[in-house]
This record gives C-alpha cells, structure tokens and sequence, in this order.
C-alpha cells in the first residue's frame, strides 16, 4: 500500500451518539449507544454501534487490530471513552511459531476469533479507527472469492494454542450477548439509504438514493475525485472512509439479515448463486432459501475451490476483497439480483466498445462494489435496468470464460504488468465506467456457475485470469467479451455481478491506491562480515574436540550450578508476563559468574514455554551499556529492536514513552535486559529513570531485567527516585566455588575424555580462590590442552591434560612477568633497578628523583667495575623500564628531575636480581 | 641491489628477517593460535608483551606471512591493523576497522554514519557472521595500552566480548611493551580477555648477541657479486673481532645497556654508513666510531655550545646548588654569585650589564638546561622566578674539559669547592 500520509497528520474527533444509559451505578459508567466519529477537517461521520466489527490503532498501522465491538461505556464527565470489545486475530498476531498449527496457508484476509484470556477486552474507545466487514466463513467452506479489502473472515478461532472451529453462534449472537443493551442495529431492516448517517464524501453519494442512475453517477464521479485525491490522503483515512460507508451498508444488510436462516455465509454464497440462476426477479427469501438449498452442494463446492485459487492473486491487485462475499452474505441478496439480471440483456447489446474500459476497471479492489451495492439496495428494484444501460457491462463479465480458453498464458505477463496499470486505468476512466467495473469476484462466481464441476481447475485460473485481465490491452478484452457473448446460458450470473461492480467501482479509486505495492526503499546497507571461501574445519582430534566445547562462546545444553537463580529470575519474569504486569529486577555479581548467560536461559526456556502455550507470547529485548557509544543511545536501540524505527535518540524517547504510557490494546509482554546497567548512568539519569518508570506504567507491560557488577550499584550512583523505581527485586550472583566450576567444565566437557581428573581439580581449585571467573577458568582449561598438544609428541604423554600443562597453563596466565623481565632486562637496566633500591634506602623514602638515584647508579657500576655510563644514556635506560612500567615516572620533560618510583615490590626486585647472579 | 640498500632494509625494519631469531616459542604458539582462528574460526585474544624494541611487530607480522602463505588461509582472513597512536579513539578506529573491512557503509574511503551507526553496524556485523561461514577477522592492535585509556573502553569490550561469543571468528592481537597492561582494563573487559599473553623477553647472552652482530653485518647468500660477498664476509670473521679487544669492549657495553635489535641496528648503520667506494670494507674502527656517536652526552653537547658567559651562569648555578643542596634559585642569585666571581677572581671576563646577564640567562632557559619550578601563570618578575639547574655535576666539568679555549680562571671557579 502507498502510505501517503503519517498517522500523526489524522486526527479522529470522537464523540458519544444516542442517549447515555446508566450502566454500572457503583463505578459510574454510562453505557452509550453509538460512537460518532469523524476526521478532523472533514465533514464525514462515522458511527460506531456495539455490535460491529471495528478496526482499532495498533503498532501496524496497515494492519489495524480488529475486533468486534460489544458496548461502550464512559464515566460521567464523558471524557474517557471506552468500548469493551471481543478480539479477533490477524495471523500475524498468531506467534510465528504457531502459524504452522494452522496446517494449511492463510488467506490474506483471514483472521481468527480470540479465545484466550489474556487481553484485555476493553480499550479505549478513541483507539478505534474504524469499523470493518467481517464474515464468518463455515470450517468446510472455502474462502469467498476476493472481495473488497475491507471483508475479513473467520473460520476458525485461536484459544493462544491451537486453532478450532469457530462456532457460528459465536459470531452471530455477539451483539445480543452484550449485557445492557444489545447492540441494536442502527437502521431497521427496511430502512432508507437517507438514514445512514455513517457515510462521508464519496461513499455519502454514494448511498442509495431514490434515483439509482443519479446515485450512481454521483458514486461515479466521487469515485474518480477520489482516486485522483487518493495519493493525498492518508491510507487509514482511506479505510476508514471504507469502512464507514461499508459499516452503514452492512449494518442495513445485518438488520435485514436478521432472523433469516440464510445467516450462515455459506449459504448466503449458494443464495447468490442459485438467484443469479434464477433470472426470477425479486423472490422472498423463503424461495431463495429453497433453491438455494437444493444447489447448495455443487455450486458452493466449485465456487470455494475457485475462490481459494484465486484468493492470492486477487490480493495482489488490491481487489483482495470479493464483493461477492458481501453480497453473499447478506440475505437480501435476492433483491439485488432482479436488477441485475434485467440489467445482463442491455449490457449485451453493448458489449464491445465499453468492454475495453471495463476491463481496466475491474482490477479495480471489489470492495467498493460491495459497499456501493449495499447501498443501493433499497432502491434495487428500481433502478436495475437503468444501471443495465448505462453499463456495457457483458464484455467484462464474460472475459472471464474467453479466458479459460484462451488466455492463461497470457494471464502470467498481465499479471506483472497490474500493479502499475491499476492506478493509470483508474484514472483515465471516467465515471461511467468507474460504476460498472465487474469484479473478479463476479467474474469468477459467474464463471463457476456457469461450468461444471469436471472445469473446476480450469476455473481456478481463469478466476485469476480473469482479475488480470482488466489490465491487458483492450484488444485482447474485447475478443474475449465478443466469445463470452456466445455463451448465453450464465448471463444472468455475469449480468448480477455486473451491476454489482457498478456499484463496486464507486468505492475503486479510494482502494486502489493504498493496495499497491511501494517499492521498498533500498534499505541501509546489511551489515555483513564477507564470507569464506573455503569452510572452516571441524574440530579433528579429542584435544580440539575439547577446545571447542571449552570455548566460551559455545552455549552449554544446560547451565549447572545456577539453578536456584534461574528459578528466581524464571519465577519472576514468568509472572510477570503472565499477569500481563510489568517489574524491574537488579542482578549483580562480578564478572564470569553466568549473569547475562542465565538470563539467556530463562530467556530460552520462557519462549519455548510461550511455543508450547503455556505462558502468553513476550518480545524479549536486549541492550548492552558497553555496546553504545552514549547512554542516550539505549532509547535509540530499544526502539529500533521495538519497531526497526531508526530516529534519533531525543525522539526515540518521546516515541518510547508514548509507546509504553498510552493504552494501546493488546499489547504483548516486553522483556528488556539491560546489561552494563551502570554505564547507562549520567548526570540527570534520566535513562536509567525512564527505564524503572516505563514499567510502573498501567499500559506498558515491560519487565526490565537489569546487569551490573557491584550489589550496592543502586546505592551508590542512582538518585533516589530512580533507586526507588528500580525496587527492591534483587538477586546477586556469588563467584563460583570449586566445585562449581569443576561441574560447569565436566557438563561441558560432556564425557569427552580430555582431562585428568586432578587437573580438573587443580584448574577449579586455582581460579575459585582468584575471582572465580568462569570464563578464566575455561580459558585455562583451553591452553592447557594446546600445551598438552605440543607436548603430545613426548613418549610418556597419554594423550590427556595432565596436571603439568594445567601448571605451565596457570603459570603463563597468573605469573607475575616482572620478575621475569627484571630477570631479562640488559645489565644497566639491573643495576638502575638496585640503584633505585639503595635510594629509596637512604631516603627513607619510596620515591626519588633520576639525579639522585643516577649518583647511586654511578657509584653502584664503579663497584661492579663497570664503565660509568652518561647522564643521556642513564636517562634512557630509565625511560625504557618506565616503558616496561617496572619503574613509575613522571613526564619525561622535568629530564633529571622526574620522580622515580618502583611498580614492582623491593623484595620482589632483589628476588629476581638475585636469582639473575646466582 | 646494492649492499647498501640490503643493510638500508635490513636496518630500518623494511623488510623481515626469514626467521625471527631467539623467539622459537612464541613464534609457534602465535602462529598456531592464529592458525586455529583462521583454519577453524575459533575465537581468540591474545597479548604480545615485550620491551621496545624486542621484536613485536617483527614476530606477528612473520607469522602473518607464514599464515598467508598457507592456501586455505590466504584468502580467508580479514586483518584489520589499529595503532594506538593513530586511532586516538574509538570513533576514528571505528571509522578505520569498518574502512578496513570494506563493509558495506564504506563508499571509496569514507565511512558514512554518526559514532553511534558505525559501532551498531560493526556489531551487527559481527553478529551475523558465523563459526563456520563467515571470514575470520585479525584485530591487531598495536600500542594496545592506548586503547585502554578511550572511554569506557568500549571498542576493547566489543572486540573481546566478540571473541567470548559464538558471532563472526575473530582474533584479538594486542601489541604493547607494558608489562602491567592487564591492570588496565577494566574488569568487565578483563573478563572477556583470555589472558594469554607471549612475552618476548630476550635472554641474549652476549655470545649470541655478538653472533647477532656478524650476522646482521654480513651479507645475504644470494648476493649477486660473489667476489664481493667473499671479502666482505670475511672481514666480519670471528677473529678480526677478537683480534680487537677495543671493539669487544665497546660492544660489551651495548650489550650492557640494551640488548634490543633497535639499538643494535642504529650502531650497526653509524657504522655502515662509514664505508664508502673507495674504503669497500667495514673496520672496527668504524664500530669503534658509531659507538662513540651513539653513547655521546646529548647535554654535553649543547655545553660545547654555549658563550662563555652562559658557562659561567651555568657554574654559579653549581655552586648554589653545591650551597644550597638543590634548592631551587632565581636570576637575582645566580646574577650576585656571578658578580662576586668577577670581583674576586676574574682577569679575563668584563663586567657584563645585567640586561646581557638576563639574555644569557633567558637562553639557557630556553635550551632547557634550566626549568622553572613555578607554574607559568604565576606573575613573578623573571629575575625572582624560581629556577632549577638539569645538569650533574659530572656534565659540567666534563663540558669545561672540552670547552674550546676555556679561561683558567673560570675553570678554576668550576672546581673550587665554594664560589
């Protein structure tokens, strides 16, 4: 969809319709009847009865939340508006990991009733965007074919752990479940089109008025207005405008519907069918019913074939919705049809030269013939013929079949070529045309009527064909509508659905545009590291065996010896996802002690929880406080990991904060950890503030987990608001034991034999009583075998760590190097070190300047019968140990009077001097 | 190629020896550790600690030519050279790692994006890649105790805590001559650093390092003048070095004062420098010559210098040293004790104007043989500024020994205890 317009740029005046009743005299609330809604700047209002299925602000903006709607109530002061509400979800909404418990692939439009638990049905009222079709869909009933976009479906119903059938009582007696006032239609059943108050701009012309042509030219002529205004109008405006207009036109049909037994969509489907069969004109339903149900079996069967087929080819064009299915669906479909059917015969005569233009228009979204036709119901009777006239409707209606023919292999380039042809044709058409474009929907529903059950494939793509072919050159269009011509038996079917379109296309332009693909912006360059040519080698003996699952990096089946954290920090943040609650949790504990990697754990575990549906879904979230380069930067993580948003930090904040203060609905869980907490710190502390308080919040449903070293971190460094917020939730990781790290290397090492028993020891031992760093530890580990290897080549090495490499490997890591360096440092540099000794003596003192201790050092080498050396070179070999930092300096430009101090202990200089003369 | 341009190379540290000399163990465990990384992807990090001058960069970069001559790995590794000098920060040694690695927000030499963009897109860089897939990356860090002190040293946690994690294989090769360079990081990175370190402590003995000597002098086997090679080989033979004790000696003391390459090779280059078409071989006295360039007293020089009455400050400076057991002094004494040696002692000196006095004083300031102990800022006439000498003793009056036709009288002053 091209997105015109920001959602920020449409602002919704919402506002309570019909008399207040009192609905819960404790609390306060008042119950209200309807919602009126309008757009600011526009004259067009919608109205929003309990009882309708509406489409609600969520994080998606092309993809609104839908629901239906079961009552609204406000407090007293009428300000807080609210609606309590029955969800429905898209498939997106499904966990990614249970999109495949649906078994079969999605149709674009579908979407599943809400059976679990953990939303909160009510919501505020001024979330609403508006109101959306939704059909109910039988468990063996194919999809409708595509309709307009603005029809959603339901099959099944989603429990948060697996798909079931949906009953059909659920979806009809909503609105009379609804405790204090049923959600009464707002039209009775014959009311006049006047009456809907719903409807703006074009779609308000284009309700039913006593003059069908007239209407219909109006539809028209918005209709091209629109489409030419379309790019300037934001997309949800766009649907909303839909769904408004189609709101009113269903909620006339849904009146009317009532009480028919033609409910089930179904059935309302073989209504359709079998009146377009019968040219009869207007029958009462009971009739209908009757045919319909003698037909019912064969024709819903090719048609539900036909329809799955062609759904995602439909979507593609924008016409995801079917007309057809709106027309279905409502009972009164019978009285469509008369009209239509007189229509069929004067569209014949005319086929040719419109049907070019047709053509182009039926690519145009059904939808908009839906809602057109709804409206013009009323005066259905009246106006069919003219609306037969006025349109040369049979070229198109026919393409279809012509195509089953001919055209498939065509069908596959004009497909490409839609997308771009759809707004241009749009455009060109005038009005006229706009009103009489056929739907693929029609087009297929005629096509299935017309053939019998063995063509069923054949159908399926012609269905598709069909939908395209709008977009090929006229030509082409024109042959086939002259063959559909021949066929005369279906006409009446193809006539239906033409009048059907006229109407449809008056809803066209406004839906076309926002179907379309946007060519998507090259995104930033990827991120990538190249690639190698040739692939790394696989670990070849025991030792590199060994090595590689003593890597750090490599992540352990489990993590011993931190069991009672991982319980804590599983409890904790289980509940809170649970409860739908947010909460801050501080873990402390020095470095190398598993904190992050338990987290990681939980982490895992909780989302294989929330796959198995044990626990609802969470988005878990995470920044580091090393990994950016100013603590501003975390908003700009968070939220860039929140929506792939890239904006700067100021407004990232400002989005975050809108994000997790408003009562946005349905809203999952967000687990945050943030690692390095302490380098989030700065003078205001305003991130670490606005990191505690986001999850005190009502709405936000953040659980914050947060990683730094020192236990008394909130103590030391956070103003007390923040230390406040942060809580008392607090977990410190001890250094490991011995016994701890020795069990972590044995999990790892997982019965690869590579060590000794008593090297382990030694190893766990050592580092336990050094810091008790895990990764020290395996690292240790890690050179040992290396040495092990190098000295593999010794006849008495069994091929295992034995306790001498687990020394050399300690020794290499923990051993001091001063002394060795003293040990290896040139003569001068020595007897420079014993010179800084004897004066440190005779000052009493553990700091001299180089003057004093270069008299020391001269009378030091006279002793030693060495050649006195210079003030130049004595200054250099000073310089050099102070590079070494053997020696502290000061900054070498005081020359001969900087300060010289020792970095090493005395004992530890005459050590090593000693060991060097020995 | 001439034999000059041979020792210019060898000398200079253009080109590398075939095998580093005295470092076999090191040169094994560097290699095999980078070889894993770059054959098996395995992450590491490793430290390379050694004095100046002991042969740092020569041992990587001969075990980075050893690991590139090896198929698998020659078109595999990604190296990426840093130098704590150069990349004073992390935003510019971001800048250059991501210009290095030629990702993707690269165009020609410039890196696009803020600070921030370039260490989020390193990071997701990293991130993405695998053990197994993606090209093993060589961070070398040269001066790696610079990178220490940048704030919060965040690209030396990244780059360690990458080496700790299962993302893209990379090496971490720290460069640095300080010996407590893990006192430095700080501890969250310290964790993250696997703590091997290869120290290059040369225990030359000073047999091997007169080995060292010749073998640097002599010429290479594949010389094209084979007469040329025979002389000049033979010259540096064994005993016409101990045929000269003189040579030995001088030797002995460079041994003494330093056993690293560096400062071999700068005698060695005084030497060569001394031969000449006419004079085609080396003789010990060219040695014996460099040396005595190389351990030169650079302040003594400047001594040589001086005017006479500079010199004389300089002595007046001594006595109130001598005096006042180095407490610091200003112009006003140095100007009294100058004026009493005139007085008393002086034939040959006239009385200078003080305003010549202060000149002279003002330019021994400049050369920096004497410092002022106040700050800057202090407004202190300058005759009162507080002053302090950066001589011994021992320069003084080895200067005066040498002073070109220096006064007996003020070499007397020099030497008589007080003023």
């Amino acid at each position: 969809m091209v997105r015109y317009f920001t959602r920020l740029r449409v602002r919704r005046i919402y506002k309570w319709g019909g008399r207040p009743y009192i609905f819960d005299r404790k609390l306060k609330s008042y119950g209200f009847e309807y919602l009126n809604m309008s757009v600011e700047g526009q004259e067009a209002v919608t109205t929003v009865t309990p009882g309708q299925y509406i489409l609600i602000e969520g994080n998606d903006d092309e993809y609104p939340f839908v629901a239906k709607l079961l009552k609204f109530f406000g407090d007293e002061s009428h300000k807080q508006k609210k609606a309590l509400v029955q969800w429905f979800l898209r498939l997106s909404e499904v966990p990614q990991n249970k999109k495949l418990l649906l078994g079969r692939s999605p149709h674009p439009q579908e979407i599943f009733y809400y059976l679990g638990r953990a939303c909160d049905n009510e919501i505020n009222a001024e979330s609403i965007l508006g109101t959306v079709h939704v059909q109910h869909v039988p468990e063996d009933t194919p999809f409708p074919e595509p309709g307009t976009k603005d029809t959603l479906y339901v099959k099944l119903s989603w429990d948060t752990k697996a798909f079931n059938v949906l009953d059909p009582v659920l979806m009809q007696d909503t609105p009379a479940s609804t405790p204090p006032k049923p959600a009464l239609p707002l039209f009775p059943p014959c009311a006049s089109p006047t009456a809907t108050p719903v409807s703006r701009g074009p779609v308000r012309r284009a309700l039913p008025t006593p003059d069908p042509t007239v209407m219909r030219r109006a539809g028209s002529v918005s209709d091209t207005r629109a489409t030419m205004s379309a790019g300037k109008r934001s997309t949800l405006e766009a649907e909303s405008i839909h769904s408004a207009s189609k709101l009113s036109a269903s909620k006339i049909l849904s009146a009317k519907r009532r009480g028919s037994a033609a409910d089930t969509p179904g059935v309302r489907k073989k209504l359709q069918l079998s009146i377009g069969a019968s040219p009869g004109k207007k029958m009462t339903r009971a009739d209908v019913l009757c045919e319909l149900l003698d037909e019912e079996m064969e024709s819903e069967k090719v048609i539900s074939l036909k329809l799955s087929s062609s759904v995602s080819h439909s979507l593609q064009h924008g016409c995801s919705l079917s007309p057809m299915r709106s027309v279905c669906k409502t009972p009164n479909g019978q009285r469509r049809f008369p009209w239509k059917l007189s229509s069929i015969s004067l569209d014949r005569l005319s086929p040719t030269a419109l049907g070019e233009q047709d053509f182009s228009r039926a690519t145009t979204p059904s939808r908009r013939k839906e809602s057109a036709m709804a409206i013009r119901e009323p005066a259905l009777g009246v106006l069919a013929e003219e609306d037969s006239e006025d349109s040369p409707m049979q070229p198109i209606a026919l393409t279809p079949r012509s195509k089953r023919k001919s055209a498939q292999l065509v069908s596959l380039r004009i497909r490409k070529q839609l997308n771009l042809l759809d707004n241009t044709q749009e455009l060109i058409s005038d009005g006229d045309d706009d009103c009489f474009v056929p739907s693929k929907k029609d087009l297929q529903s005629s096509s299935d009527e017309e053939k019998t059950v063995s063509e069923e494939e054949t159908r399926g793509r012609n269905c598709k064909t069909s939908v395209r072919t709008p977009h090929k050159t006229p030509s082409k269009k024109a042959l086939q509508s002259s063959t559909d011509e021949e066929k005369s038996e279906e006409e009446t079917v193809v006539r239906k659905t033409r009048g059907r379109n006229g109407k449809t296309s008056a809803r066209t332009p406004c839906k076309t545009p926002s179907k379309k693909v946007t060519p998507s912006t090259p995104r930033h360059a990827t991120p990538s590291i190249p690639s190698r040519t040739v692939p790394a080698r696989q670990p070849g003996n025991i030792l590199d065996e060994a090595r590689a699952r003593l890597h750090v990096s490599s992540v352990p089946e489990s993590l011993p010896c931190r069991e009672q954290e991982f319980q804590d920090i599983y409890n904790f943040v289980e509940s809170k996802v649970m409860d739908g609650t947010g909460g801050c949790m501080y873990i402390s504990g020095v470095p190398g002690t598993g904190k992050t990697a338990t987290i990681h754990e939980v982490i895992r575990c909780l989302q294989h929880a929330s796959d198995m549906d044990e626990i609802p879904t969470f988005r878990f979230i995470e920044i580091n406080g090393m990994k950016m380069t100013d603590p501003h930067q975390a908003y700009v993580q968070i939220l860039q990991k929140l929506t792939d948003q890239k904006v700067t930090a100021d407004h990232a904040a400002a989005l975050l904060e809108k994000r997790f203060s408003n009562p946005a609905p349905k809203k999952e869980t967000t687990v945050l950890l943030v690692d390095e907490l302490d380098l989030l710190w700065t003078r205001k502390q305003n991130v670490m503030y606005n990191l505690f308080d986001w999850p005190t919040r009502r709405h936000a449903r953040l659980v914050v987990l947060t990683i730094a070293n020192t236990m008394d971190l909130p103590e030391r460094i956070m103003i007390n608001r923040v230390a406040s917020r942060l809580g008392l939730t607090r977990m410190s990781f001890q250094p490991y034991s011995f016994k701890q790290l020795q069990q972590i290397i044995t999990s790892r090492l997982n019965k690869v034999k590579a060590f000794e028993e008593d090297a382990l020891q030694l190893v766990s031992r050592k580092v336990a009583a050094l810091s008790g760093d895990a990764r020290r530890c395996l690292d240790i580990c890690r050179r040992a075998t290396e040495i092990c290897e190098h000295s593999a080549s010794h006849p008495s090495s069994t091929g295992l760590v034995r306790m001498s490499h687990v020394m050399e490997a300690l020794d290499e890591m923990f051993s001091s190097s001063y002394i060795t360096a003293i040990g290896c440092a040139s003569l001068q540099e020595q007897l420079f070190l014993r010179a800084v000794i004897a004066e440190f003596r005779r000052l009493g003192l553990e700091e001299a300047t180089f003057q004093q201790v270069f008299v020391q050092h001269r009378a030091l080498s006279r002793v030693e019968g060495l050649q006195p050396i210079s003030v130049s070179e004595g200054l250099a070999v000073c310089q050099r140990l102070g590079a070494c930092r053997l020696l502290l300096l000061e900054a070498s430009r005081l020359d001969m009077l900087q300060r010289v101090r020792l970095n090493v202990s005395q004992d530890d200089v005459l050590y090593a001097l000693k060991a060097v003369r020995d | 190629m001439s034999h000059g341009q041979h020792y210019s190379e060898r000398f200079c540290h253009q080109r590398l020896p075939e095998k580093p000399v005295g470092m076999e163990s090191q040169h094994k465990h560097l290699l095999e550790l980078l070889r894993r990384t770059a054959v098996h992807g395995e992450s590491n990090s490793v430290l390379i600690v050694g004095p100046r001058g002991s042969g740092k960069t020569m041992l990587l970069n001969c075990v980075l030519r050893e690991l590139l001559e090896v198929k698998d790995v020659n078109k595999n590794v990604l190296p990426v050279h840093l130098n704590g000098l150069l990349q004073t920060d992390d935003r510019i040694a971001l800048k250059e790692i991501t210009r290095q690695l030629n990702l993707e927000n690269v165009v020609g030499d410039k890196v696009f994006g803020s600070f921030a963009e370039n260490l989020a897109f390193l990071l997701e860089a990293l991130k993405k890649g695998d053990r197994s897939s993606s090209r093993p990356v060589l961070f070398i860090l040269d001066e790696f105790d610079l990178f220490a002190h940048h704030k919060n040293q965040t690209l030396l946690y990244n780059l360690l805590d990458v080496s700790q994690s299962a993302q893209a294989p990379v090496a971490v090769i720290g460069l640095t001559c300080r010996l407590d360079v893990l006192e430095l990081l700080e501890k969250r990175v310290k964790s993250r650093f696997s703590h091997r370190q290869i120290h290059l402590l040369s225990s030359l003995s000073f047999i091997q390092y007169l080995d060292n000597v010749r073998s640097q002098l002599s010429l290479p086997q594949d010389f094209p003048d084979t007469k040329f090679y025979d002389e000049w080989n033979d010259s540096i033979k064994v005993r016409h070095f101990s045929s000269y004790p003189q040579l030995v000696d001088v030797l002995q003391r460079h041994y003494n004062s330093s056993k690293d390459f560096r400062s071999l090779h700068l005698l060695l280059m005084l030497a060569l420098s001394r031969v000449s078409a006419s004079k085609p071989a080396i003789k010990p006295t060219d040695l014996l010559e460099a040396s005595r360039v190389c351990m030169v007293d650079s302040k003594a020089n400047i001594l040589h210098g001086l005017s006479i009455l500079e010199l004389c400050l300089i002595i007046a400076m001594k006595h109130l040293n001598d005096i006042y057991e180095g407490e610091p002094f200003n112009f006003q004494m140095v100007h009294n004790e100058f004026k009493k040696f005139l007085q008393r002692k002086s034939h040959s000196i006239h009385n200078f104007d003080k305003p010549v006095v202060m000149k002279a004083f003002e330019h021994l300031q400049q050369l920096e043989l004497i410092k002022s102990m106040d700050s800057s800022t202090a407004k202190i006439q300058k005759e009162y500024q507080l002053m302090k000498l950066l001589l011994d003793h021992s320069q003084i009056m080895e200067a005066l020994q040498k002073y070109p036709q220096c006064p007996t009288d003020v070499k007397q002053w020099a030497m008589s205890a007080f003023g």
